[in-house]
């Protein structure tokens, strides 16, 4: 299956459609008169996977992305992208500001937002930056060019010769100017251009590329800033829902009567959905507290079981199945070789995402309107149309910047809740999760067995390479390194738990058994982990990197101290490039990550200041999934479903952290939201190895320190 | 039942039980939402108010253990367009992503300033801080801007309460 399908699945993408309801018209009354620039897309990857899966709906004029230029010159952009944390809102406003010569201050973004921006598929995959970046970057260079030829047309003269800049049009030769203002007066025009418009090198910017504040600030150290979970509106009430007691459970039996008596509040029962609204959250905690629902539930998989199942379970013949295929393994085996086989496993992990979902809903004249924090706003639409049965046209969802989501708010369970409570309410509803429906009814990132077997000749030469991924998924398989005979494959099986989307799917689990494999193999060959992969490494940006990452590391120049040690790991994913080498110390028994050096390349740095936050965070979120993140479970029921039993990382889990940007200006721009997270569960297995010559072969790596036989 | 809370400086009378999570006081009935929910047990300090200066879990307080206490929430902390020292340090240091823990971190890290006469040394704000979660792990610029905070002059530290 193409990689491009294979990750629009992973992400439970059912269909695709676009969102321009808003006609030229309208559009000018919202925004007033201007210039409205739309680019018409390409064969983008949603359009491909879309259409293979036999799914195409008619757009004849699918329009990615589009801005306008009002009369008064600010410049608004829309993009059905959401702002999460990663700093997206900054770094695509700082595109547009360029392309369009105008300052960063007179550009606004509207963003996620189904009735306003373009239908988007959702901000996952590191796509932002390369696609959305690179959309807006065209529209905003379409828009310069239908300025420019405004100013011609009232010059009388050939456009070639005149230039933008500080928002507005210059002639060179004579000298005389017209401002955006001038040119957007009494207009009303809307242009779509399907052409790609030539745009700004990367060596030219002024304003994309540099370290722009992240926009809005103040509101976020003020307390002024709305997230979904705090929107309130005259009226509104607040919901609580009933859960099953198990997964997969069935409701057997339910008395509402004693939660119906209680002034002010609704009950709501719809099948096995049991929900209640009232004046306040406690009064909506006590009813559905006071609610005696009986449930059924099945016998099913348990931690204990979890790594024999996925193993049992796998679905052979599924056309989820990937494979890379390279040489013959099996001619390989037979030549006498240093060859090493492993398993690695990796547990089920929470995002715990500090907002948890979060929906307020309200009804009005047939018409639904959701503010949530979701990371797919046009997804979660569809699945408010299709469980209200109402059109498209009936429903907006709108994303306020929320409070997190690292790939774990693709859903839209909360707003089907928010709106089938507010329904049967008659009033608007917010609905909150708790931490702990937060922890058990979301979703988890998979768990999975990895199997590795490999060869090298004794100078170190790979020469063969077999990985079989069982469940967590097929992000980042392959191998950056040079090895003639491999098979690498993805294997779907049964997950016991409900698991999707995390940020960086399932490179972690693959780069941290292929890191620890390679290592594994550099100790067997006595040959430096280091120089190993560089000797079987030719991608020049991967190289590079690792480089980097070892220089300022001091990788090689000295030796660890006493219960120290140093590890390294690296690979290529959604186009970063990325090497982190580590090192630990083990004191009396606990793993301290002390110090942590990661090199990136992710092509030209859009805002090097954000890009230093998401890296750094990236590496402190990966401690957490390396060292002692996981859910525990048991027979449907989530064990530690509390911050209290589900350690995420803290200050005093800090490491030093140093970043190395390697800023590469002659490659296009990519994402740097998940893949600066993948490296550092097998930098850190491979530092306990060095530190203790123990070699830890699952993530968590040391939940409550090295294993006792250690 | 009704009872009064004095919130950045007003008294407030609000319908509310003693047993109720201050938090919800706050944020549903003043509408005071710049106190955030995270996991309603005292875990994480998203929640973090001042209570007589000394930082508080507000969603495991109960409304009525604030009731004669002075409570400042992150609404409370500026002047104005004037911003108190520590959210200017964070404003500066770029101290947050998606921003959700940044109230409980600026007010956990107001009483700890104001708890210490000398200058803080790192382990000593990791201890005064690590009860708060950054998901995020921003945890480095956090130390920045609370080291920034530190270097400030004592008197226009102390929080407005």
């Amino acid at each position: 299956m193409p990689r491009a399908d294979r990750e629009a699945q992973q992400h439970e993408v059912p269909r695709l459609q676009h969102g321009f309801h808003v006609v030229r018209r309208d559009f000018f009354k919202l925004m007033g008169g201007g210039v409205l620039v739309c680019v018409a897309a390409g064969r983008a990857f949603g359009q491909e996977s879309a259409a293979r899966s036999g799914q195409r709906h008619e757009m004849p004029s699918t329009l990615d992305s589009w801005l306008h230029i009002g009369e008064n010159g600010r410049v608004t952009a829309f993009t059905g992208k959401v702002e999460v944390g990663q700093n997206v809102r900054t770094s695509l406003a700082q595109q547009v500001a360029e392309e369009l010569r105008v300052p960063l201050e007179s550009v606004s973004m509207i963003m996620g937002d189904t009735s306003l921006t373009p239908f988007d598929m959702g901000t996952f995959g590191s796509r932002t930056t390369p696609q959305m970046g690179s959309q807006l970057r065209k529209a905003a260079a379409s828009a310069r060019a239908v300025l420019t030829q405004l100013a011609a047309e009232r010059w009388q003269i050939d456009g070639a010769s005149l230039v933008a800049e500080n928002s507005g049009i210059r002639e060179p030769k004579s000298r005389r100017s017209l401002t955006y203002v001038d040119l957007t007066h009494g207009q009303k025009l809307m242009k779509v251009i399907p052409a790609d418009p030539p745009l700004t090198r990367a060596v030219d910017w002024k304003i994309a590329g540099a370290g722009i504040p992240k926009r809005g600030g103040r509101a976020f150290v003020t307390g002024a800033h709305k997230y979904s979970s705090d929107m309130a509106h005259p009226g509104m009430v607040h919901g609580k829902m009933v859960r099953p007691a198990a997964y997969h459970a069935k409701l057997t039996s339910c008395d509402t009567s004693l939660a119906e008596k209680m002034p002010g509040v609704t009950v709501v029962r719809d099948g096995d959905f049991i929900g209640v609204t009232a004046a306040d959250v406690g009064a909506a905690q006590r009813a559905a507290g006071a609610i005696q629902a009986k449930w059924d539930a099945p016998q099913q998989v348990s931690e204990s079981g979890l790594f024999e199942h996925l193993k049992a379970s796998e679905q052979k013949g599924s056309e989820d199945n990937d494979r890379i295929v390279q040489g013959s393994v099996e001619q390989a085996r037979s030549v006498e070789l240093t060859s090493i086989q492993q398993t690695y496993t990796v547990a089920y992990i929470a995002h715990v995402p500090l907002e948890p979902r979060a929906a307020v809903a309200e009804w009005s004249d047939g018409k639904l309107t959701v503010w949530t924090g979701t990371q797919r706003p046009f997804a979660v639409r569809d699945e408010l149309t299709n469980a209200f049965h109402i059109s498209q046209d009936n429903v907006r969802v709108i994303v306020p910047d929320t409070g997190s989501a690292y790939g774990g708010k693709h859903s839209g369970e909360v707003a089907v809740e928010a709106a089938r409570l507010a329904k049967a309410a008659g009033k608007v509803v917010r609905l909150v999760w708790t931490r702990e429906e937060e922890f058990t009814w979301a979703y988890f990132r998979p768990a999975g067995v990895i199997e590795v077997k490999s060869s090298a000749k004794p100078d170190g030469t790979l020469v063969s390479w077999e990985f079989d991924n069982y469940n967590s998924g097929p992000a980042g398989m392959g191998t950056p390194y040079e090895v003639p005979n491999q098979r690498i494959e993805f294997h779907p099986s049964d997950s016991p738990l409900r698991q999707g989307s995390y940020r960086g799917l399932a490179a972690t689990a693959n780069f941290f058994a292929r890191e620890s494999h390679m290592d594994e193999l550099a100790h067997g060959l006595k040959i430096d982990p280091l120089d190993f992969r560089l000797q079987n490494l030719k991608d020049e940006r991967l190289r590079a990197v690792f480089q980097e990452a070892a220089e300022r590391f001091g990788w090689g120049k000295k030796q660890p101290e006493k219960n120290r040690g140093f590890g390294i790991a690296g690979g290529i994913e959604k186009n970063g490039h990325v090497a982190t080498c580590a090192e630990v110390a083990i004191e009396h028994g606990q793993v301290n990550i002390v110090r942590v050096v990661e090199a990136f390349d992710c092509g030209a740095v859009i805002n090097p200041q954000g890009l230093r936050n998401q890296i750094s965070g990236a590496i402190v979120q990966g401690l957490g999934g390396a060292l002692f993140e996981s859910i525990h479970f048991e027979n449907g029921q989530i064990q530690n479903a509390h911050l209290s039993g589900y350690r995420v990382p803290r200050f005093s889990d800090l490491p030093q952290i140093d970043v190395v940007i390697v800023n590469r200006k002659d490659q296009p721009s990519m994402g740097a939201g998940e893949t600066p997270l993948i490296g550092i569960a097998a930098a850190v297995a491979n530092a306990i190895f060095g530190a203790t010559g123990v070699r830890l072969r699952s993530l968590p790596l040391a939940p409550r320190g090295m294993p006792a036989s250690s | 039942m009704a009872l009064t809370v004095t919130v950045n400086g007003s008294e407030h009378p609000v319908e509310a039980a003693p047993e109720e999570p201050l938090l919800y006081v706050l944020r549903d009935r003043l509408e005071l939402t710049g106190t955030k929910y995270g996991c309603g047990e005292g875990q994480c300090g998203a929640c973090t108010i001042l209570l007589d200066g000394a930082a508080v879990r507000s969603c495991i307080t109960p409304a009525g253990a604030a009731v004669g206490k002075k409570i400042t929430t992150i609404e409370g902390l500026s002047r104005g367009e004037h911003l108190h020292p520590v959210q200017q340090a964070f404003l500066e240091a770029e101290a947050f992503q998606c921003g959700y823990c940044t109230p409980g971190m600026i007010l956990a890290a107001v009483a700890l300033l104001n708890r210490y006469d000398h200058k803080l040394t790192d382990k000593e704000i990791i201890h005064g801080m690590t009860g708060n979660i950054c998901r995020c792990g921003a945890y480095g610029r956090i130390m920045d801007a609370v080291r920034a905070a530190a270097t400030m002059s004592r008197s226009t530290v102390d929080a407005k309460s």
